[in-house]
């Protein structure tokens, strides 16, 4: 198989899965008198996974382009909703801006132009010490600790974290070459496959809550049945990556504990700050950042295993 | 022409301030009706009308108009445009005393013609870290005015982060504005009481959530 043959029959499995969850979806809303929240929810959910993978597919369709361009506009999206629930002053607008409009758009392009050196420190040496010193020349000193660290906890989040889904384009692995949009395919789709299968074996046969202080609505059927099932997918799509069926499934299960422990971790800044979701831009599910926390904790991981043992 | 101008420059200005606020609406105290109504909000920023304006459905934001400082918005053609033939506000002297103008008497005048109006009771933007400053009196004479027409608070939520006082490039943080519940001036209700319930009601839309807050955790 050709890589756009593996990438067809990829989106071609993505696609039943969503036409099979449409009608479940449809059938659940049938069979009731008066809809309840969840099956509307279920429902909402669903119809943004149709518009989520259609943006992913018109993205792989660009390539390399089309797929930093899109990863940065979700950075965009996110670092808007992190830096909203952070505690700024006006002396901060310019170290703000520059978050938004110089280090955000610097970091994808040096992830579009491949410059592994620069991309994977420019936000941890050379952003971390610059803004700062922007804020300190507001000569502002109130909670000036607080402020620095949020908006920098921000950018490492929102921007680095996430750019290492576009930077997988940019591994060179050996008899792999023209292959590594599917390195991303297998990353989303394992990522975001864990979360759904945790939602739906915690809704199925959710009894015992795992953090709830923190996240009430996960369960400990639905991590340990979500995390094993996604694990088995994820070693099932072996023959898109350049890893052995139990290499995928190693790295699977990584991609997926990190994935949950990267949404245990949004939750508790979520609750710390008194509110549900991040934002409102995808009906059903929340704000961008609700639907890419575990993305931001397995993408760096996986990018660097996969660079440490496959390049 | 003109008509097809002040279209294009109004539908610009939406789009920019969704894009880059994403503003969400919330009606917690009221519906979008067409009820004739007195929005008094917060003031943190210029574009605090442009973002009440911006969430009103079409009929009504076509019906409603902001109150602004005369002093600010008539200076320079392109400001004197956009203050004038897109929002079509009513600019009012700031400065009593000085000048013949009568804002209560303007304010009035266009609430005859059925129109809603924007106000900000605050008076001046609030630079400071308090949530809100003391009303100025002047909401309090225009409800005497027109005691029938309903009050409603409206409560912006960091605009004054997106464009502090003083700055003119936006951070593209996430804006909500929030209705509340409309409030009429009691019968023999004092002054500095009605100014007081406008401003609790006002307050006690503002999120609880501490990223604005001056103090707390």
């Amino acid at each position: 198989m050709t890589p756009q043959d593996k990438i067809i029959a990829f989106f071609g499995g993505v696609l039943a899965l969503l036409i099979v969850a449409t009608i479940i979806g449809n059938t659940m809303r049938a069979r009731q008198e008066t809809p309840t929240p969840l099956v509307e929810n279920l429902n909402a959910r669903i119809n943004s996974w149709w518009a989520m993978v259609l943006l992913i597919g018109l993205a792989f369709l660009f390539g390399k382009t089309g797929v930093v361009v899109l990863f940065a506009v979700l950075s965009l999206a996110a670092l808007r909703e992190f830096l909203t629930l952070t505690y700024t002053r006006r002396g901060d607008h310019w170290a703000l801006l520059a978050a938004f409009f110089v280090v955000l758009p610097a970091q994808y392009v040096l992830v579009w132009i491949s410059w592994y050196g620069l991309y994977s420190v420019f936000i941890p040496v050379y952003a971390f010490l610059l803004m700062p010193i922007v804020s300190a020349l507001s000569l502002d000193p109130r909670r000036y600790l607080e402020r620095i660290a949020e908006v920098q906890w921000g950018l490492m989040l929102c921007v680095f974290c996430l750019s290492h889904v576009p930077a997988l384009l940019t591994l060179e692995i050996p008899d792999y070459e023209g292959h590594n949009l599917l390195l991303i395919a297998f990353l989303l789709g394992v990522v975001q496959l864990s979360d759904v299968l945790q939602y739906v074996w915690g809704k199925l046969f959710g009894r015992h809550k795992i953090a709830p202080t923190v996240s009430p609505s996960k369960t400990t059927e639905g991590f340990v049945g979500g995390v094993l099932s996604a694990t088995l997918v994820g070693a099932g799509l072996w023959w898109i990556t350049p890893f052995e069926p139990w290499q995928a499934a190693v790295l699977a299960l990584i991609i997926s504990l990190m994935g949950f422990l990267g949404g245990l971790v949004m939750s508790a800044i979520k609750r710390d700050r008194g509110v549900k979701d991040w934002g409102w831009t995808i009906e059903g599910h929340g704000g961008v950042l609700d639907r890419l926390d575990s993305v931001v904790f397995a993408a760096p991981i996986f990018f660097h295993l996969v660079r440490y043992w496959w390049t | 022409m003109l008509r097809l101008l002040v279209a294009l420059v109004t539908n610009s200005i939406i789009l920019f301030t969704r894009l880059v606020t994403a503003v969400q609406a919330r009606w917690i105290g009221c519906e979008p009706t067409q009820t004739q109504r007195i929005y008094f909000a917060n003031h943190a920023s210029h574009g605090d009308f442009v973002l009440i304006w911006t969430v009103l459905p079409p009929p009504l934001r076509r019906r409603t108009r902001p109150v602004a400082g005369s002093d600010y918005w008539l200076i320079g053609a392109v400001r004197k445009f956009i203050a004038t033939a897109v929002f079509r506000s009513v600019l009012i002297n700031r400065q009593p005393g000085r000048g013949q103008d009568d804002p209560i008497g303007q304010m009035s005048a266009v609430l005859e013609e059925g129109h809603s109006l924007i106000l900000f009771p605050e008076g001046t933007r609030n630079a400071t870290d308090a949530p809100l400053l003391p009303f100025k009196s002047g909401i309090f004479r225009l409800a005497s005015a027109r005691p029938d027409i309903e009050l409603v608070p409206v409560w912006l939520a960091n605009l004054n982060r997106v464009l502090p006082k003083g700055q003119f490039v936006p951070v593209p943080l996430l804006c909500t504005v929030t209705f509340g519940a409309p409030m009429k001036l009691g019968a023999d209700e004092p002054r500095e009481a009605f100014l007081a319930r406008a401003r609790a009601a006002l307050l006690a839309l503002a999120p609880d959530d501490a990223s604005n807050a001056d103090e707390g955790p």
